[in-house]
């Protein structure tokens, strides 16, 4: 049971963070979009890092 | 987590090591030094090949203007033999025109002199023509004149006549 | 009888569709029962039991008499001394296999030592408590490994051939030699830099296409759930861990023992966290990877269970077809995140070299 809320906590921050991410990435694109390839290249990266961390919570949590 | 230790095996674990050294090293030697290797070797060829692109271009360029040069120089060099010969045709022309004239004058003074002296010659001629037929008329007539004794007597009668005895 | 057959054919229909579906993972059906999978609990431990290793590989099992269609597989274990025999003497896990004296029974796709009855004892958390020999069996995700590196050293070694022919690889290598580009170009070179990249580029290749290979052979109804494996993610990660350890230079382990720049007690705090951050970095690489490729599984493999569980409520044609496009629009995300995971694999290896051989000025 408080797995499971510890699992939806995380899926929240989780979503907020890769919410922030994609939302910033798009601006930037939107700004410059000559500079797309590196912003999409970061934005995988940081959203990688980020969903290693929720994982790592879940897996800890499960 | 604990569900997932109880999941992990070893023996998985060695196996899945063990296939994959083996299968790093064959590939790095079999596979990806060759592959490396020959990308490299064709990106560099290809960058050489740019480069000499490149370097054929700047040649052409330098050819080009050098070229441009002579011809701006044959040009100039055209203009000014046109322009050197258009000044010896002149200044020649101008030379002859002074010497025809020159030459002209000396002629035209020549033939008036030459006139003259022919002239004069002539008229020496007919002067001493003129002095000698009268000579020659003159001794005829009196041969004429003087041939019989009355013409005599008469002609030195008028004579007497002429002369009043002073 | 009538319902049995009903339930076969349904999971032969959602067999079929799942092949269709790019993919999806069919195998054997609940082992405990043999038979058709229809409720709730059974289509859960269905899917538990393909998540999970196997030592026999079974394509699909027939609902009503329990056979299985598929081949054993050889199964190697070291306790004290060698035991090998193949896994058709567990009969599917209902059977208790000797060897050499030893008793072994299958357990949730592990082998645990037993008596001769094949009893299994458990404790409070419902874990066996049975000892484990080291299995070195040739099971299901072996054979997987197997094939893909086979498969591998077949693609890649024609395309190093064709390099012999000339500068413009042909066939197969036309499409191989632009990852090969895309992994030097976009992670290598400019995560390590251009004096290093060069030495890690053998490793990097490997986990990209190995990984990749794998994923995508997780997609396909043989079934392999390889990537989805800790232990194989583990040891992959550890793999980078230890590539990027032995290639750290004197500025790296500067940065992590004594951070340079800072006042003497932010140096002592960060010491622990720069040490614990050695550890987290392959750690999370090694759960990121695991945890995408068996939540893509589970999330497939539920997808195509609907048909079953909302038969009753919205009846075997309508289930079936939303089953149908849920699975494939999952299965086509899940083939972008298979080569998204090798992607960032990959990626977050070379970036982790990149520090360690990155040179401060």
């Amino acid at each position: 049971m408080y797995n499971l809320i510890g699992a939806g906590l995380i899926v929240i921050g989780g979503g907020i963070g890769l919410g922030q991410i994609g939302g910033k990435a798009m601006e930037s694109i939107a700004r410059q979009p000559e500079a797309a390839g590196k912003i999409q290249t970061a934005m995988i990266i940081i959203g990688a890092l980020l969903e290693g961390l929720g994982f790592g919570a879940l897996i800890l949590g499960a | 987590m604990d569900q997932l230790i109880n999941d992990f095996s070893p023996g998985l674990f060695i196996m899945q090591a063990l296939i994959f050294l083996v299968l790093l090293f064959i590939l790095a030697k079999f596979a990806w030094k060759p592959i490396i290797q020959s990308l490299k070797i064709r990106e560099e060829s290809i960058q050489d090949a740019l480069d000499a692109a490149e370097r054929a271009k700047q040649e052409m360029e330098r050819l080009k203007s050098d070229n441009e040069r002579l011809l701006d120089e044959a040009r100039q060099e055209r203009e000014q033999i046109l322009k050197d010969a258009r000044q010896v045709a002149n200044s020649l022309k101008e030379e002859a025109s002074l010497d025809a004239e020159k030459q002209a004058k000396r002629i035209l003074e020549d033939a008036r002199l030459a006139i003259k002296n022919e002239k004069q010659a002539a008229l020496t001629e007919v002067k001493n023509q003129v002095a000698k037929l009268s000579l020659q008329i003159t001794e005829k007539l009196l041969r004429r004149e003087l041939a019989d004794e009355k013409a005599q007597k008469e002609l030195i009668e008028d004579f007497v006549k002429d002369t009043k005895l002073n | 009888m009538i319902k049995k057959n009903t339930a076969f054919f349904t999971l032969l229909v959602v067999l079929f569709a799942s092949s269709l579906a790019f993919g999806s993972n069919d195998e054997e059906a609940g082992h405990s029962t043999g038979g058709a999978v229809d409720t709730k609990e059974e289509i859960n431990e269905y899917i538990h039991h393909h998540l999970k290793d196997s030592h026999d590989f079974t394509l699909f099992s027939l609902g009503e008499s329990g056979t299985h269609i598929g081949f054993p597989l050889p199964v190697i274990l070291v306790d004290d001394g060698l035991h090998v025999f193949m896994s058709s003497k567990f009969h599917h896990g209902t059977a208790v296999a000797e060897s050499n004296g030893n008793y072994y029974a299958v357990h949730h796709g592990k082998i645990y030592k037993t008596d001769a009855e094949g009893h299994i004892e458990y404790d409070e958390h419902h874990h066996p408590t049975n000892a484990t020999p080291l299995d070195l069996s040739i099971t299901k995700n072996v054979v997987g490994m197997i094939f893909a590196g086979i498969l591998l050293l077949f693609m890649f070694g024609s395309l190093a051939k064709s390099y012999k022919k000339g500068p413009i690889p042909t066939g197969v290598g036309r499409f191989l030699e632009p990852l090969v580009l895309y992994v030097r170009d976009e992670m290598a070179r400019p995560n390590i830099g251009e004096k290093h990249y060069q030495k890690f580029m053998p490793y990097l290749l490997t986990a990209f296409f190995y990984i990749w290979l794998l994923n995508l052979m997780g997609m396909t109804p043989l079934g392999f759930n390889v990537t989805g494996n800790i232990a194989v993610t583990v040891c992959l990660a550890l793999f980078t861990f230890f590539i990027v350890q032995f290639s750290g230079n004197k500025d790296y382990w500067k940065h992590i023992f004594w951070m340079p720049g800072v006042p003497v007690p932010m140096k002592i705090i960060l010491m622990p966290i720069e040490i614990i951050g050695m550890f987290t970095k392959p750690f999370a690489l090694l759960i990121r990877l695991f945890a995408n490729m068996t939540a893509g599984h589970f999330v497939v493999m539920s997808l195509i269970a609907l048909s079953i569980t909302m038969k009753a409520a919205f009846g075997p044609a309508a289930a079936l077809g939303m089953s149908f496009f849920l699975a494939l629009f999952i299965s086509i995300i899940e083939i972008l995140v298979a080569f998204l995971q090798a992607y960032i694999f990959t990626m977050l290896s070379a970036l982790f070299i990149g520090m360690a051989v990155e040179e401060h000025h």
